[in-house]
């Protein structure tokens, strides 16, 4: 369903991306791990338009993404961000409610907001959290919130941006039965980044490693375990030592 | 040594071109969007709201003072060749062509061309601009366009009532500090006052406007990272837009009164 072919970025002099080729099937739930600057964020920043690659194709469902073919991809996308990213002028609902009060999904006031409580419900948060505002909650609140978002329209296509970072072990826990079990429930694709190796296994379908601007390594969270590449040992045992300096 | 300095006045002349370049194509895009649906009425009336209503104090408390100022200063010229009397229509001329929507706009820009570029540089550098567009939202359409047509809108409001009461701040002076009649003073206000002393006044402020709520967008929308990337953008913000102000006045009153 998403496939990136030959995929090039550079900032400057650096190089981020070298030449990045993955396919995602539809349906399929990728972790993409590896270390901090290896550029998984800029490439998830590409398939959305948000950073312009230097070069490479991304197809969704065969179609290039490009202007209009990128704004009707948006349309059945959903992502959760890093630090949530949710609108601090904004009330939880009207955040969770935010594509059904404008645009082509807009639905009555009432309607979205009865959606949006109950997209809140599906990640845990009751109707108490609705007229606060996000600096009102907690880290891992927020988080829920900005999941509760991410699914508010139902999305063929989901992307998690680091969704435990920053959250205690037993509320990034939470996180990722949310995540796995939505992924799950709602047939979405779904693309994670993370360096978070419990989050690798209890969301990934297949894992994917870059390193150097590539992808070094694929495959199923099984064969993560059991593959005799240094690199994919060193990072998924957290070593120090090994062909990954540690310093960058 | 000389290559070198010529390098660098290079490099600064064309880092500045490309700048402006880049502001140009910005204010070009927001026009377009204005012209294409959809359009945010919310955004646009809390925008009203917030560089409109709530900037009144500022430039009001700017006007009196102005207009008292003013007041004495002609008084006190004109006292050296006997003109005291012109102290009503000056007042009057001075507000409204240059004094109103010039320090006015200074004013609307340190109060709003800094909030609007602090509010967009944190929702840039916290990711909310990038969660725009995975919600299907245009950051410029959503963000930018709502706030420059209220400023344009809004500006021109702010600049009549500052023309207002920086006249009444000429009259409460020349009425109790300089003898002047109450009637008297009122009357040779409107008697010199011409209707487009009033108007390219409010053009003015149509144009500060624009320029002040485009320079805090397209600033804010270009942040750095960091705390330290927000704030220096809201800094470039009022101070472009204080400069562009200052320079485009002096383009407008070469284009209405030169002749």
């Amino acid at each position: 369903m998403i496939e990136i072919e030959g995929l090039k970025k550079s900032f400057g002099k650096k190089v981020v991306l070298r030449d990045v080729n993955l396919k995602v099937a539809k349906g399929e739930s990728l972790v993409v791990i590896g270390g901090s600057g290896t550029g998984k964020s800029v490439l998830l920043k590409c398939v959305l338009g948000l950073v312009r690659p230097d070069g490479g194709k991304i197809r969704i469902d065969g179609k290039p993404v490009d202007g209009a073919e990128r704004e009707a991809f948006l349309a059945r996308f959903g992502m959760l961000f890093q630090g949530g990213a949710l609108f601090d002028s904004m009330t939880v609902w009207q955040n969770v409610g935010f594509r059904l009060l404008r645009g082509s999904t807009r639905r009555p006031k009432d309607e979205a907001r009865a959606i949006a409580l109950d997209k809140l419900r599906r990640v845990g948060l009751g109707p108490e959290v609705a007229d606060l505002y996000p600096a009102e909650l907690s880290g891992g609140m927020q988080k829920r919130v900005g999941l509760a978002r991410a699914i508010a329209t139902d999305p063929a296509v989901i992307f998690f941006d680091e969704p435990t970072t920053g959250l205690d072990p037993i509320m990034a826990g939470v996180i990722n039965d949310l995540i796995r079990s939505i992924v799950t429930e709602m047939g979405a694709t779904a693309i994670t980044i993370t360096h978070d190796m419990i989050s690798v296994r209890a969301i990934a379908d297949k894992v994917a490693m870059l390193h150097e601007g590539r992808v070094h390594w694929h495959g199923t969270v099984a064969e993560m375990d059991t593959t005799d590449d240094p690199y994919v040992d060193q990072f998924i045992h957290g070593r120090a030592k090994g062909p990954i300096t540690a310093l960058r | 040594m000389i290559g070198r300095f010529f390098a660098t006045i290079g490099r600064f002349v064309l880092d500045g071109l490309a700048g402006a370049g880049s502001i140009a194509l910005f204010a070009l895009n927001i026009l377009s969007h204005l012209v294409r649906p959809p359009f945010y009425w919310r955004e646009f009336l809390q925008s009203v709201l917030q560089i409109g209503w709530l900037s009144l104090p500022v430039v009001g408390l700017t006007a009196v003072f102005t207009g008292a100022a003013l007041a004495l200063q002609i008084y006190a010229g004109g006292a050296r060749f006997s003109a005291e009397s012109v102290v009503p229509s000056i007042v009057a001329i001075g507000m409204t062509r240059e004094l109103g929507p010039v320090l006015g706009g200074l004013m609307v820009a340190a109060r709003v061309a800094s909030s609007i570029a602090a509010e967009i540089g944190t929702m840039k550098v916290t990711e909310q601009v990038d969660a725009l567009v995975t919600l299907s939202t245009d950051p410029t359409k959503y963000l930018a366009v709502p706030r420059v047509l209220a400023a344009v809108v809004s500006v021109p409001f702010l600049v009549g009532i500052g023309d207002i009461i920086g006249i009444m701040g000429g009259w409460l002076v020349g009425t109790e500090r300089l003898g002047f009649n109450s009637a008297t003073y009122l009357k040779n206000t409107w008697a010199y006052l011409e209707f487009w002393d009033v108007g390219s006044g409010l053009v003015k402020g149509a144009v500060f406007g624009f320029v002040i709520a485009v320079m805090g967008c397209y600033y804010g929308m270009n942040s750095d990272r960091g705390a330290q990337g927000v704030g220096r953008a809201t800094k470039t913000a009022v101070v472009a837009a204080s400069v562009l102000i200052l320079a485009t006045n002096y383009l407008l009153t070469e284009v209405f009164f030169s002749s």
